[in-house]
């Protein structure tokens, strides 16, 4: 039977367990609210696995550290939120185009800027997917609890190791902040996927680094491997990882980074149901905002409302697939979420139904309230 | 026996530098290193960043990892600390070491991180044409200060000093058997080394300020030159211009990760 405790802690620490137990070992990170207790947790209980904590002068070094540390062969997370997460968009393309994998914990805030630096938003959403320049897709999951702070964040590093890539891990203030009860099941090995390396016996001549080929990242060696020299870089490179800036590998390159995530969208994307089976009223939602969507939901079906909730846990690649089966069967969805309507905004991209799309937003660094919600719903 | 050839690509080669460039003294200087010490290529790492001289992993045939501007020696710190058996380089130019990436400059050399890091400097932004950089001495001609460099230049090696850098060293491209030398010193002492190399750029920084060409810049830095004992005998007024080669600083201290193993040691519960 596998190991398991149970544990009073809050989102963030319960993270650090998640990463731990995925196999993590090394953080490399800048302290901000309110992610702090990420880099605190990760500087108690990395040296207590052999692993590495280091703080580095800024979140420019922290995501270039992080990538460097991957490309050695560590799984490899960090954290921050709103500033430091702008600052981190450089490097976070340069994980994107060196395929190496690695956990970014971004726990958002209000903003722009400074904004109110300890209270709870979500408006990073677009951030998340558009932040680095240049077309690329990025995988992003959005926890709504403690407990999925740990299960996804393991889910986290599979899918960084799986794809090759880096992965946003988006939780916010409140959930960052909130103490629950958390069950910590250690995974098995089965359950905990590590980067591909090339098949024994390959040779430097036949070792290919990189694949544009289809829609899956190529085996890799860590820098260090005794018999394979392991090569990466920021420009567009060909199969061996070498500069190669024809138009047609620039193109392999740009088709390919994007084609990795999109294509296997059905693969990666995690969606939740709450009493939706026969809903009529469908809250869409993702993060903190899912835990008021939730009891709003409870109090409509009380009313004699047949409402439900669609949770978005991967917020990117958005999955398509789901929202759209919502929207083809219910007659108005409502979308509770701590921004102006950015989720709101991608859901409305898919709604070929003629659905009632509903924004319930709030933006005063407040958690939204199952009232509000239904408030937005009454409305319309 | 080895040679410098054994860690080089030829099939990149002719390279892509400028004629008269000293990158490419640099280039053999680091590959001639390798050999001297016999070092296993697989166990070599080098970070370049981004310019003329970030450039030199298309010619090596070792782990190489090119990163963005400026941030190679953070990217180094992850390389160092995830596995501390690789001898890690790092090689950049004025503006990705002391210019846009200084402030990594300084906390890398502060926590005496294990690296090597090779800086070319040649004194103005070469790859895109000729801008001044955090290295132009003041009163210069380049592409962005067309009427004289009004800004004061750093002294890198006196930054890394003052950061807390336990090896720093300068060397020409004149004088290529000094530059192994440092080169190999660096790479053979355990904790942050640093060494700079004064490298001409006869394209934009030579041109701009009438320096004519390749040879004759090189001669000019050679004129340039004292060794540290002749320093230490001249006044402020007299070094004004002068550029210092040799082993500047060389002390013991414990690296980064040696420290941080004894706190692993200590704590570590997985056995």
């Amino acid at each position: 039977m596998a190991k398991s405790v149970k544990k009073f802690i809050e989102g963030n620490l319960a993270a650090v367990d998640g990463a731990i137990a995925a196999g993590a070992r090394f953080y490399a990170g800048y302290p901000i609210s309110p992610s702090s207790e990420i880099a605190e947790g990760a500087a108690r209980e990395l040296p207590r696995h052999g692993g590495v904590y280091i703080q580095m002068e800024d979140e420019l070094a922290s995501m270039a550290a992080l990538l460097g540390a991957s490309l050695a062969g560590k799984k490899a997370f960090t954290a921050t939120s709103g500033p430091g997460f702008s600052l981190m968009q450089e490097n976070l393309g340069l994980g994107v185009m060196m395929e190496l994998p690695a956990v970014i914990f971004e726990v958002q805030r209000s903003g722009p800027s400074t904004g109110a630096a300890t209270k709870p938003a979500q408006a990073d959403i677009m951030q998340a997917r558009y932040g680095a320049h240049g077309d690329h897709s990025i995988i992003t999951i959005s926890p709504a609890s403690a407990q999925e702070c740990y299960d996804l964040t393991i889910t986290a590093f599979n899918l960084a190791e799986k794809y090759r890539t880096p992965v946003l891990f988006m939780s916010d203030e409140v959930v960052g902040h909130l103490r629950e009860t958390v069950t910590e099941v250690a995974p098995s090995p089965e359950e905990i996927f590590d980067r591909v390396r090339p098949a024994p016996g390959t040779t430097q001549a036949e070792f290919r680094p990189f694949d544009f080929s289809g829609t899956m990242p190529a085996p890799m060696v860590p820098l260090g491997d005794p018999n394979l020299l392991m090569r990466a870089t920021g420009s567009i490179h060909d199969e061996k990882g070498e500069f190669c800036p024809t138009p047609d590998c620039i193109d392999r390159v740009t088709r390919y980074l994007s084609a990795k995530i999109e294509q296997n969208a059905d693969d990666i994307t995690i969606t939740k149901e709450y009493r939706l089976e026969d809903a009529e009223v469908a809250m869409i939602s993702f993060g903190c905002s899912v835990r008021s969507a939730q009891t709003a939901v409870d109090i409509l079906r009380e009313r004699g409302v047949k409402a439900g909730l669609l949770q978005i846990v991967t917020v990117w690649p958005m999955p398509a697939r789901q929202i759209r089966a919502v929207l083809s069967r219910v007659k108005t969805v409502v979308v509770p979420e701590l921004n102006l309507g950015q989720l709101a905004g991608e859901i409305r991209k898919l709604n070929d139904y003629g659905c009632r799309i509903i924004q319930a937003n709030r933006t005063d660094g407040i958690l939204i309230t199952p009232q509000q919600i239904i408030d937005a719903l009454e409305r319309g | 026996m080895a040679t410098y050839k054994d860690y080089m690509l030829f099939d990149k080669l002719p390279h892509t530098w400028c004629a008269g460039c000293g990158d490419g003294i640099i280039l053999q200087a680091v590959t001639s290193v390798f050999a001297e010490l016999g070092l296993d290529k697989h166990q070599i790492a080098l970070v370049s960043g981004i310019g003329c001289f970030g450039r030199i992993d298309d010619y090596l045939d070792i782990n190489c990892m090119h990163v963005t501007h400026g941030r190679a020696l953070a990217a180094a710190t992850g390389v160092a600390l995830a596995n501390p058996d690789l001898t890690v380089l790092c090689t950049m130019g004025d503006g990705d070491s002391i210019t846009i990436g200084g402030n990594h400059l300084i906390h890398c050399a502060r926590r005496n991180i294990n690296l090597t890091a090779i800086i070319a400097n040649n004194y103005n932004y070469g790859q895109t044409g000729g801008q001044y950089s955090g290295t132009t001495p003041t009163g210069s001609i380049t592409s962005t200060s067309p009427y004289g460099h009004i800004e004061q230049n750093f002294d890198i090696c006196r930054i890394a000093e003052a950061a807390g850098a336990t090896y720093v060293a300068r060397a020409t491209t004149y004088n290529p058997v000094q530059l192994r030398r440092l080169i190999r010193g660096g790479i053979e002492h355990r904790g942050f080394s640093l060494i700079e190399v004064m490298a001409a750029c006869p394209t934009h920084y030579g041109r701009y300020n009438h320096q004519g060409e390749a040879a004759r810049m090189m001669k000019l830095m050679n004129a340039q030159s004292v060794t540290p004992a002749q320093a230490a005998q001249m006044t402020p007024e007299e070094l004004e211009g002068r550029i210092v080669t040799g082993l500047l600083v060389n002390r013991e201290k414990e690296d980064y990760y040696t420290r941080y193993r004894r706190i692993i040691d200590e704590q570590n519960v997985d056995g």
